[in-house]
Parts: structure tokens; C-alpha cells; sequence
């Protein structure tokens, strides 16, 4: 589904991705893990196309199309879709508006799905104002919910979720991710970034990728990788240089 | 049509869209309490069928009532400037409108002033709501497409007394080459309540006006809401300012402005002379393209306790919001619109739901142009 050759990636003039090489099959889900500021964000970001993550060589290929270049809106309508650790906010925007703008007319999950994420009393509210942290990712969640997309890139889907909604969200992005079907007839892809490995009770990743110093240096097998960065610190991955 | 919106009917189809597109009824009366109708000098028609409502001319009115001397150029001086005094020399033209006592409306009455031919229109409304009655206004004014140099000139003087609640929504629909100066005053007295709201999104080469109102009673309240969009061409001065003259009088001036290319001054005056008085300025600006946004708010205490604030921004989208909506699907000029929508989007609290829509389907209809 999605090819990454060669990346090299730029952000204000200074290179933070380098040599990034990844594969993502259909209905794979691939986990990022790294410490802070290792470029896992800017990596999401240029997948998506945004202009300060400026891709400087390589080319990024998805379902056939060198999506390199492409204007973000159509890698979104090509079925990319990302849900955002710190989404803007946009005042005057109400969510249920936003909702129906990126329903492409089919409005009639809006409300099934926003009471399902607990959201329904968002509706009439401005898209990300004054939002808690976990009230945020429900929204990310929503609106990912609502645009379907077929590879879902997630930043720290857990961050600021308290316990008791951690499961409501966990269970909403593994049916993004179609989970809940046979992996024979699973389509979708997921590629996320996680610190703490929460989101792994909810879904079962099955590849693990380690970035430091904005390049892979280590794959394998996430809950090994995510239980090593816990014993050992980030340290133990830079050494072993298992790519 | 029925007998009471005669008028509309002479008016060609072109000019009657341009006048629906002020918010107004052409029809029929349905879902309004009244109608008044202006073309040019002459008056088409002033009825109600709204209980406690009476709205006729101003001559007629002076005639009748002896008591409107009390209210004529009371709120607003004749000597204000060369537009009052221009209005003051001529034969009185516009309505009176007034609510008695204890009377409410459930639909806003329309009042429409459509410059046709002439080069200067004239207006002198006076607007009396008493003790405990409520009123919603939506004044629609438009040109004639055919209307090449047209002035409107007008005097407005509100009275909102005792425990009355008046809304007056203003949708402007001038032409590129029509001048347009409005003198109002609002006099509120005890617990009244004055909102306002003027939209403005269709060219006009020049708009001056700097709306006042006065509270005068404890506890009155008054905002005034204004959104505009200034395309090459226009140059729209206007401004609000409440004057808190009594305990407890609170208001709140809230500015919209978008220029993609013309220019907008938006000023603001809050001047709180007494004890427990509140006031907020607001004013948000977009420049799409070159033009020029000039917010001046002032804000001016007179004493201890009143409390006054400001804020004025002037910018322009930002990226992180149009690459936000872009990343879920709509093109860039699709999240553009609707981030821009969104910033226009000011609900005013205690305005009746029709009113809204009528201000929301102003603003939709220059989505396009943006």
C-alpha cells in the first residue's frame, strides 16, 4: 500500500529525516517509537504532504501513485488520513459542520458516530476549542471515522486520554484499522507513533520500527522493541543498530 | 400580494433579488409583523397587523402626535454634521415605528429603503419601543442596479425604554457607486436592551457611520455586531460606540472585517463615566489581499469600578488551519472558505432564529467571492 524510498526530509531549512525506507503492505499496522524529537512527527507530516516538512529526495509511493508532490487534499481523498497530537484550533468552525463538509454528502453516520465517541455534545462547538486533551483525540478519532481512510497514520493516539476513555478510544481506531476483521480480509493499514504502548492492548501491531536521529535504527517485533525501551532506555536501540 | 406590501411589485425583477437579498420579504407578509417600503422620496407602504405595533411616515406621525416632538431630533442633533443638516432642511421622509407598552412581536418587522433614480435619498426614522415591549427590525437597504451615483442619507433615533428589548438587523446592499451615511443614535433606558447587527458583503464605494448608543437607564445593555467584507473599491468608515452613562450598564462591540482589496476603517468607543459599568471591544480582521484594515478601539474610563477591554487582530489565515482541513479531504480553497466562514460566524445571543439565518445567508452568498 504505501513505499518509502530513500527519504530525505527538511524542515526550516535543516534536514531532520534522512535514509528512511519503509514498506507498509495492506492490512498491516506498523509502530513508531522513538524519543522526543527524533523526526517521527515530521515523518507523518511529509506522508501527508505538509509544506514545512519539505521532502528533499526520496519518493513516497501510495496504492501505485508517486504521491511525492501531491497537494495534501488529494492524498487525503487518495485515502490518506492522520490523526493529529495537536490540532489547530479553528474558531467559528462548528465540528458537526466540519463533520458534514468531509462526509461527501453522506451525513448519515454524523450523529451514530459522534455519540458513539461520546462527541454528540461537541457537535455545536468550535472544532478544537477548549477541548481536554482526550476530548481532542475523540475528535481526531470522529472525524477519522467519518472520512474512512484506507492508511491511517495516528500521532500519539493516546496522549492525554484518561483510563476510562482510553478504551473507547483504543477500540475506535482498531475498527479504523479493521481490527475487528479476519486479517485475510483486512484492507487497511496503520502506521503509529507511541510512547507509551497503551494503544497496543487495542490493537495487535505487527511491525515495530525505531527512529532515532531522524533514520530507522532498529525493526522488529513492537512489543519486544516497546518492552527493551522500557528496561533499557532508547540507549540499548541506538547501540544494537538492528536495521 | 397582499394589499400592504404594494410597491414591490413596480420594482423590476433584478432590483426586487437585490432587495430579498437584504433579508427582506417581497411576497408576502408571512412570518413578519410589518412592512415599510421607501423607493427613492416616495413611501410605498407602512403596515402591521402586529398587535401594539404601529409603524406609519414621519409625516403623517408628526402630524398626528404631538408628543413625537419629544423624540424628533432628540437623540440626534440636527447640527451633527452637513448630512443632519442636509436631512433637517427637507420635508421629513422615513417612518416612525412604535411599540406600546408591554407589546411583543414573535415575527421582525421589515423596513426597506431602496434608492432607485435619485441621487441623494433622505431618511429620518425614529424607532420607539416603550416600557416592557420587544421589537426585532430587520432594515434591508439597496440600490438599483441602474443606480449610478447614488447618496443615501439617514437619520436613525432609537428609544428603547423600561424593560424593552429591541434587535435591529441591518443587511446593506448598496452598488459600487453608491454612497451611504447613516447617523444613528440609541438612547436605552432601565434593564433595556439594545442589539445590533449590520452586514455588510456587497460593494459599496463608501460607507460612513458611527452608531451610538447611549445608556442611559441602570442596568441597559447594548452590542453591536458587525460583519464586513471590503472587495476593491469600497471604502467602509464605520465603527460603534456605547456611552455608559448608568450603574450597571453594559456593552460589548464586536467587529468582523475581511478586505480583498478595499479598505476598512473600523473604530470603537466605549466610554464608561460612571460607577459598576462593564465594556468589551472586539475586533478580528482578515486581509486576503492588499487592501487596508485600520481598527482603532477606544476604550475610555472615567472612574473607579468601570471595567473596559480590548482587543483588535488584524492577519491572516493560518497554514497549520488551512493544511488542517486540507489533510481531510477539501482543496485549499475549500478549507479557505470555510476557516473564513467560520470567522464570520458571530451568533448574537437574544436574536430571534429567523434573523440569524437572514445573517447567515448574507454572509453564505459571498462565500464564493472570497
Amino acid at each position: 500500500m504505501l513505499e518509502i524510498e530513500d527519504l530525505h526530509v527538511e524542515v526550516e531549512g535543516r534536514e531532520v529525516l534522512h535514509d528512511i525506507n519503509l514498506t507498509i503492505r495492506e492490512g498491516e499496522t506498523h509502530v513508531l517509537m522513538g524519543p522526543n524529537g527524533s523526526g517521527k512527527t515530521t515523518l507523518l507530516r511529509a506522508l501527508m504532504g505538509f509544506g514545512s516538512s519539505r521532502i528533499t529526495d526520496g519518493t513516497i509511493t501510495f496504492k501505485g501513485h508517486d504521491i511525492t508532490k501531491m497537494p495534501i487534499h488529494e492524498r487525503a481523498q487518495l485515502g490518506i488520513g492522520l490523526l493529529f497530537q495537536r490540532p489547530p484550533t479553528i474558531s467559528g468552525l462548528k465540528l458537526g459542520k466540519l463533520l458534514n463538509v468531509t462526509s461527501h454528502g453522506d451525513t448519515s453516520h454524523v450523529e451514530e458516530y459522534a455519540r458513539r465517541m461520546n462527541m454528540d455534545t461537541f457537535l455545536e462547538r468550535d472544532v478544537n476549542k477548549g477541548f481536554s486533551g482526550g476530548e481532542i483525540k475523540r475528535s481526531e478519532v470522529l472525524q477519522l471515522m467519518i472520512q474512512k481512510p484506507d492508511f491511517v497514520m495516528l500521532d500519539e493516539p493516546e496522549s492525554g486520554v484518561d483510563l476510562e476513555n482510553m478504551a473507547l478510544v483504543g477500540n475506535a481506531i482498531a475498527g479504523l484499522i479493521e481490527k475487528d476483521q479476519h486479517i485475510i480480509s483486512r484492507k487497511k493499514s496503520g502506521l503509529i507513533i507511541t510512547h507509551t504502548g497503551y494503544i497496543l492492548d487495542y490493537i495487535d501491531a505487527d511491525f515495530g520500527h525505531v527512529m532515532c536521529d531522524g533514520t530507522f535504527k532498529c525493526h522488529g517485533n513492537p512489543r519486544e522493541i516497546l518492552k527493551s525501551i522500557q528496561l533499557k532506555g532508547y540507549k540499548e536501540c541506538i547501540e544494537c543498530q538492528r536495521v | 400580494m397582499s394589499e400592504g406590501m404594494k410597491g414591490f411589485a413596480e420594482i423590476n425583477e433584478e432590483d426586487r433579488k437585490r432587495i430579498e437579498m437584504t433579508g427582506l420579504q417581497t411576497g408576502t407578509l408571512e412570518g413578519r409583523s410589518g412592512s415599510f417600503l421607501q423607493v427613492d422620496e416616495h413611501i410605498h407602504h407602512a403596515s402591521t397587523d402586529a398587535k401594539g405595533i404601529e409603524i406609519l411616515p414621519i409625516a403623517d406621525a408628526l402630524k398626528r402626535y404631538a408628543w413625537l416632538e419629544d423624540y424628533y431630533w432628540k437623540a440626534v442633533s440636527r447640527d451633527k454634521d452637513e448630512i443632519t443638516q442636509y436631512i433637517a432642511a427637507q420635508e421629513p421622509k422615513g417612518y416612525v415605528l412604535i411599540a406600546r407598552k408591554g407589546s411583543q412581536t414573535t415575527f421582525p418587522l421589515q423596513t426597506c429603503l431602496f434608492l432607485a433614480k435619485e441621487d441623494i435619498q433622505y431618511v429620518h426614522n425614529i424607532i420607539i419601543a416603550e416600557e416592557g415591549s420587544e421589537l426585532h427590525l430587520i432594515a434591508g437597504c439597496a440600490s438599483s442596479a441602474q443606480n449610478k451615483n447614488g447618496k443615501h442619507y439617514g437619520v436613525t433615533e432609537i428609544y428603547v425604554g423600561k424593560d424593552a428589548k429591541v434587535t435591529s438587523t441591518m443587511i446593506h446592499t448598496w452598488g459600487e457607486t453608491i454612497e451611504v451615511y447613516p447617523r444613528s443614535v440609541t438612547i436605552v433606558e432601565e434593564r433595556g436592551v439594545f442589539l445590533s447587527n449590520y452586514v455588510c458583503m456587497v460593494p459599496a464605494k463608501k460607507v460612513q457611520m458611527y452608531p451610538t448608543a447611549e445608556l442611559r437607564g441602570e442596568g441597559a445593555v447594548a452590542r453591536f455586531s458587525s460583519i464586513m467584507l471590503a472587495t476593491p473599491g469600497s471604502y467602509l468608515d464605520t465603527g460603534s460606540r456605547a456611552l455608559l452613562s448608568a450603574k450597571g450598564a453594559t456593552s460589548e462591540l464586536i467587529t468582523r472585517a475581511i478586505t480583498t482589496g478595499g479598505t476598512i476603517i473600523s473604530r470603537g468607543h466605549i466610554l464608561g463615566s460612571v460607577r459598576d459599568t462593564k465594556g468589551h471591544i472586539e475586533c478580528r480582521a482578515l486581509i486576503l489581499k492588499d487592501g487596508i484594515i485600520h481598527a482603532i478601539p477606544e476604550i475610555e474610563g472615567r472612574v473607579v469600578d468601570c471595567e473596559l477591554s480590548h482587543e483588535a487582530a488584524v492577519g491572516k489565515i493560518a497554514q497549520d488551519e488551512i493544511e488542517y482541513l486540507m489533510a481531510r479531504g477539501l482543496s485549499e480553497d475549500e478549507a479557505t472558505a470555510t476557516i473564513i466562514r467560520g470567522f464570520l460566524d458571530v451568533k448574537i445571543s437574544g436574536l430571534p432564529e429567523s434573523l440569524q439565518r437572514q445573517i447567515d445567508a448574507a454572509i453564505d452568498a459571498a462565500e464564493k467571492g472570497f
